[in-house]
């Protein structure tokens, strides 16, 4: 096993940049990784293009920059129980869960969607911008346990296929009988010829979807990724950058490391409270979050509508009636499918019931908002 | 995309085009395309006083937020409302969906801004195009 990771400083790239670059993509520096934040226009893609076919459709996004932690051994399933707040325990094989990694304090180290594929082997799937520091917190505090902890980011390519036609899609490419998978369960199959693929019914979307893990050298990515866009093309696909990725996540109010959740803020001012299991005996951070609910919490996430015209972008003050700061934006856009100007924030309690009406400092002018229910967008059950 | 030469251009990717005592504003193919699909369109009040250089408004995409910059000094008379309510037209048309027109406080200072061949050049050279 190799010694602590550090970062490296070069800006990274997946093996499908190269698909990217060719098919005009605007590239972006996302947390060291050289991504598409967006298609052009002149293949009908855009942020809002892009965003609208995988709530109607189909898109496909290169998440390859996320990373994978496999955990196997005989205690692999203690070993992510005392590091993740969500009860591994109740996972089948071949299911998943949503679930985070703390800090002793109740913060976040990062979130992660568990995945357990086999009797004693799971698979954690993290975020790119705290790949390192992850796997070195998951490595530091399994050591106890009888599980081999790999860290195997660079292994894959991931691509998600994500919204209602996401199936249809996949379908025509894998042997796997989808319809038998459902959200947040995992089966293998031979997906473009790849034999033995991991398929996730998983997304950061709030749509249906399916994640794929195949081999992460340039030639099968660029191969099947292409495979994904013909057999797409019936449904209208289209493949989507980080730009849709976030209004996608932000209409389901799924949380991003470094605005909704971080190493500052805790589960339950997260709202992230059905995830965490505190009848678990013992997990990381489990203490201080007992501690943390006595005590009650001084700010909330909560959602935004602005009332007024203007846009609340990431970090924006909100203000109370009297124009005094009393929380700030997480994460603000324009919703490209509920076409309104929509936000997440922290907000101190007495400010958390739907109806109640802030101001976002937009430029120096208070510009009114109202809290509303979330998450903004569900999709519709079949 | 060829640039109009009937106009002149700024680094800041602004478009200006003189007849008479009149300038008409508004933002290049150039600045639409890297903005990507705009959805709001803030301009100054009619009699407002612009000053070259200096912001006038905003012009706000999806994902970003941008100031937009005066080509030259003047006073504002005229602002396109339409942009208000169908910003996505300054995307489709950005050459012929101006922003606002001015009365040029300098006239003579249309000759420092850049040709269209010469905003091109410019555009080619940022790596943008």
């Amino acid at each position: 096993m190799s010694a602590v990771e550090t970062t490296t400083p070069a800006v990274r790239k997946t093996a499908l940049n190269a698909v990217h670059r060719q098919m005009g993509a605007k590239m972006v520096d996302f947390n060291g990784w050289d991504m598409p934040v967006e298609y052009p226009a002149s293949i009908g893609c855009g942020i809002i293009n892009e965003h609208m076919a995988v709530r109607t459709g189909v898109g496909i996004f290169d998440v390859s920059h996320m990373g994978d932690i496999r955990l196997a051994g005989p205690q692999a399933l203690a070993a992510v129980q005392h590091i993740s707040m969500n009860d591994a325990s109740r996972l089948a094989v071949g299911q998943a869960q949503y679930s985070a990694l703390l800090y002793p304090q109740g913060t976040f180290v990062d979130d992660v969607i568990v995945h357990r594929l086999a009797e004693d082997e799971y698979l954690l799937v993290i975020n790119a911008g705290t790949r390192e520091k992850d796997f070195n917190w998951v490595r530091d505090n399994t050591r106890q346990f009888d599980c081999a902890v790999e860290n195997l980011s660079d292994d894959f390519t991931q691509i998600a296929i994500q919204g209602p036609k996401g199936v249809d899609v996949l379908q025509k490419l894998t042997d796997a009988d989808l319809s038998a998978v459902k959200f947040y369960w995992v089966t293998r199959g031979t997906v473009c010829g790849l034999r033995n693929t991991l398929i996730a019914r998983t997304g950061y979307t709030a749509e249906d979807g399916f994640e794929i893990y195949i081999p992460a050298d340039e030639a099968t990515s660029a191969r099947v990724w292409n495979e994904i866009l013909s057999a797409g093309k019936e449904f209208g696909l289209v493949p989507c950058g980080l730009g849709a990725r976030n209004t996608l996540r932000l209409e389901g109010k799924l949380p991003l490391y470094g605005h909704e959740i971080s190493d500052t803020i805790n589960v339950w001012e997260a709202g992230l409270d059905r995830f965490c299991k505190m009848e678990k005996r013992e997990f990381v951070g489990r203490a201080a979050l007992e501690v943390a609910k006595s005590e009650g919490v001084i700010r909330t996430l909560v959602g935004l509508e602005m009332v007024d015209r203007g846009i609340a972008r990431d970090g924006y003050k909100v203000l109370d009636g009297g124009g005094r700061a009393i929380g700030y934006v997480t994460s603000g856009s324009p919703a490209p499918f509920l076409k309104k100007n929509i936000a997440l924030a922290y907000v101190p309690p007495g400010f958390t019931a739907a109806g109640t009406s802030v101001n976002v400092e937009i430029r120096g002018q208070a510009v009114g908002a109202q809290v509303v229910p979330t998450p903004f967008y569900k999709r519709p059950k079949k | 995309m060829a640039y109009p030469t009937d106009r002149k251009y700024t680094k800041e990717h602004e478009w200006i085009k003189v007849v008479g005592q009149q300038a008409t504003v508004g933002i290049t193919d150039h600045a639409q395309e890297s903005l990507g699909d705009i959805v709001f369109v803030e301009l100054p009040k009619i009699g407002a006083e612009l000053a070259a250089g200096k912001s006038f408004g905003t012009v706000e995409s999806v994902k970003a937020v941008s100031d937009l910059f005066a080509p030259m000094s003047g006073a504002v008379t005229e602002v396109n409302g339409d942009l208000t309510t169908s910003p996505e037209k300054v995307n489709k048309d950005p050459h012929g969906s101006w922003m606002l027109k001015m009365t040029m406080k300098n006239p003579a200072d249309l000759q420092d801004l850049l040709s269209a061949a010469d905003y091109e050049k410019f555009v080619a050279e940022e790596g943008g195009g």
